[in-house]
């Protein structure tokens, strides 16, 4: 336990060290929420436009983290013979993947709270009402996406190109999922591509939270997708998470 | 007392054999030096000593470890210098340190350590601003900062310039005198020869030759003498030098010139690794 939260403290100092990350990972998903609300205006979900984007970005911002964010870390480090290095240590692995996995999802939880804030701020959007719900939803996304994160590692080979390789999942599939608004007129075969991806069922299960005062346990669609996704990412992440850069 | 005990080790990648049988010893306090050309299996050898392969047979002893096992005893008491491995390039060197320190239960004195590898002045300076040889001080460092018995130095010196390369020895032999024990590979023969109190040469997978620095180039007994005649070089190779010598400065003297360039050279253990590992590297 006390190497646990040492490795955490010191992933939290490597992460806001590292500007480029915390630019990316952290402060995206509310420059373009900002972006987003000064260009929408009318009706989302039947809510201001604001409300819905703030849920959608919500979305968004755990996939950017919890996802390529900490997929992009890791690769990093294994690029580099970090990971190698640090299992030569007496650094227990559970030890050290839980507290890069707390890292990360401290970074998520901090990103929603300043997405609350900022909507507050400039569209006087509403706190959550389901305190409880809202923080669930979000701590089942992070875990689901961070999963899928440590799976997609094995299959990036260097980490030349990682970061747009990872956009290139992202990106898509935020729009696919409708974090940036509804779906509802996409062509029939986006919407069958979108209803088979994750954040789908992370922004179905926020919006009713948020949106419509719901209660994440009566979504159980949208729980059981999650869950399910999250564990086929760990299970492929054990067959191909790797702790050393490729040889020669 | 043996640090490391390693008995018919074998390994194998696909249906490569990288490693074919290797046995040696290292002693307590010893520094022992790992020599070969690339893809010998100098560093498969070391990386199943550290616990990163398992290996396919024989039997293996590091300080009454298995390192196959893993066991967090055995890493508390083993420092690992990698051949390529960076660090986090926005912490401090004091930072790193600390970071690394934090995951042994009797860590040495931060500052002590930075001081031993003499990133003093650039203590509290970000890793990305080190140079080549300082971000290798910094590994070697952060291997040291757990107060390890045993120490693995995988081509330490490897793209250093010659200042820093006899800056990087003194640090090596400075742990010497701590009495730590250190399993060093290298290709370099005038690392091993200036550090090493036992080389082991290692070619295809297989130790060919294993002694002191001093035993290997002893017994080979040819010397080699050396000189010019109308220009040309001339070069005898003998087991008797001074007879040898004797009748060429009687020749010359009688014939009233000069053995222009003479040396006389006993063979150094490049001689020997060359000759041992030749026909492998060309």
């Amino acid at each position: 336990m006390r190497l646990f939260w040492h490795q955490l403290r010191w992933e939290q100092l490597v992460f806001w060290r590292s500007r480029e990350a915390a630019v990316f990972v952290f402060l995206f998903p509310l420059l373009l929420f900002a972006l987003l609300t000064a260009v929408y205006n009318g009706t989302l979900y039947g809510r201001p436009a604001s409300w819905g984007l703030l849920a959608g970005m919500l979305g968004y911002g755990c996939a950017n983290t919890a996802f390529a964010g900490l997929a992009l870390l890791l690769i990093s480090r294994r690029e580099l013979g970090i990971l190698k290095r640090i299992r030569a240590t007496p650094l227990p692995t559970a030890s050290y993947l839980t507290a890069v996995l707390g890292s990360i999802m401290i970074v998520f939880a901090l990103q929603a709270a300043s997405l609350f804030v900022l909507g507050r701020l400039l569209k006087s959007t509403p706190w959550p009402g389901h305190f409880l719900s809202i923080v669930l939803t979000l701590a089942l996304g992070g875990g689901a996406f961070a999963g899928l994160g440590m799976a997609i590692t094995g299959f990036v080979r260097s980490l030349e190109g990682s970061s747009a390789v990872l956009n290139v999942i992202v990106l898509p599939m935020a729009f696919l999922s409708g974090s940036f608004g509804t779906t509802h007129h996409y062509p029939k075969v986006l919407r069958i591509i979108g209803d088979a991806l994750p954040l789908k069922y992370m922004l179905d299960a926020i919006n009713s939270v948020y949106l419509h005062g719901g209660q994440l346990w009566h979504e159980w669609t949208d729980v059981a997708v999650l869950v399910g996704w999250g564990i086929a990412g760990i299970l492929v992440a054990m067959r191909k998470f790797r702790w050393e850069p490729r040889e020669g | 007392m043996s640090a490391i005990v390693v008995e018919e080790l074998r390994k194998s990648y696909g249906g490569n054999e990288a490693v074919r049988g290797v046995s040696f010893r290292i002693n307590e306090g010893e520094v022992f030096g790992l020599l070969g050309p690339n893809g010998a299996g100098k560093t498969t050898t070391v990386e199943i000593l550290e616990g990163y392969r398992e290996r396919d047979s024989g039997r293996v002893d590091v300080l009454g470890f298995d390192p196959a096992r893993a066991e967090q005893e055995y890493r508390e008491r083993i420092g690992v210098v990698l051949q390529q491995s960076q660090l986090f390039a926005n912490l401090t060197v004091r930072e790193t340190h600390r970071l690394f320190a934090g995951y042994y239960r009797h860590p040495r004195d931060v500052d002590e350590v930075i001081d031993l590898v003499g990133l003093g002045e650039k203590r509290d300076e970000r890793v990305k601003t080190l140079s080549g040889g300082q971000k290798r001080r910094l590994d070697l460092g952060v291997a040291l900062v757990g107060d390890p018995d045993l120490v693995f130095l995988d081509e330490p010196t490897t793209g250093f310039d010659p200042a820093a390369r006899r800056a990087a020895w003194e640090m090596i032999r400075s742990l010497r005198s701590l009495g730590k024990t250190i399993l060093l590979t290298t290709h370099y023969l005038d690392e091993a020869e200036q550090l090493a109190d036992r080389v082991a040469v290692m070619r295809a997978g297989r130790i060919i030759r294993e002694g002191a620095p001093a035993e290997l180039t002893g017994d080979t007994s040819e010397t080699e003498v050396r000189y010019r005649r109308n220009g040309q070089v001339v070069v005898v190779h003998t087991t008797d030098p001074t007879k040898l010598l004797y009748e060429l400065t009687e020749q010359a003297l009688a014939e009233g010139r000069e053995l222009e360039g003479l040396t006389v050279r006993r063979p150094t253990l490049e001689d020997v690794y060359l000759a041992l590992t030749g026909d492998d590297d060309a």
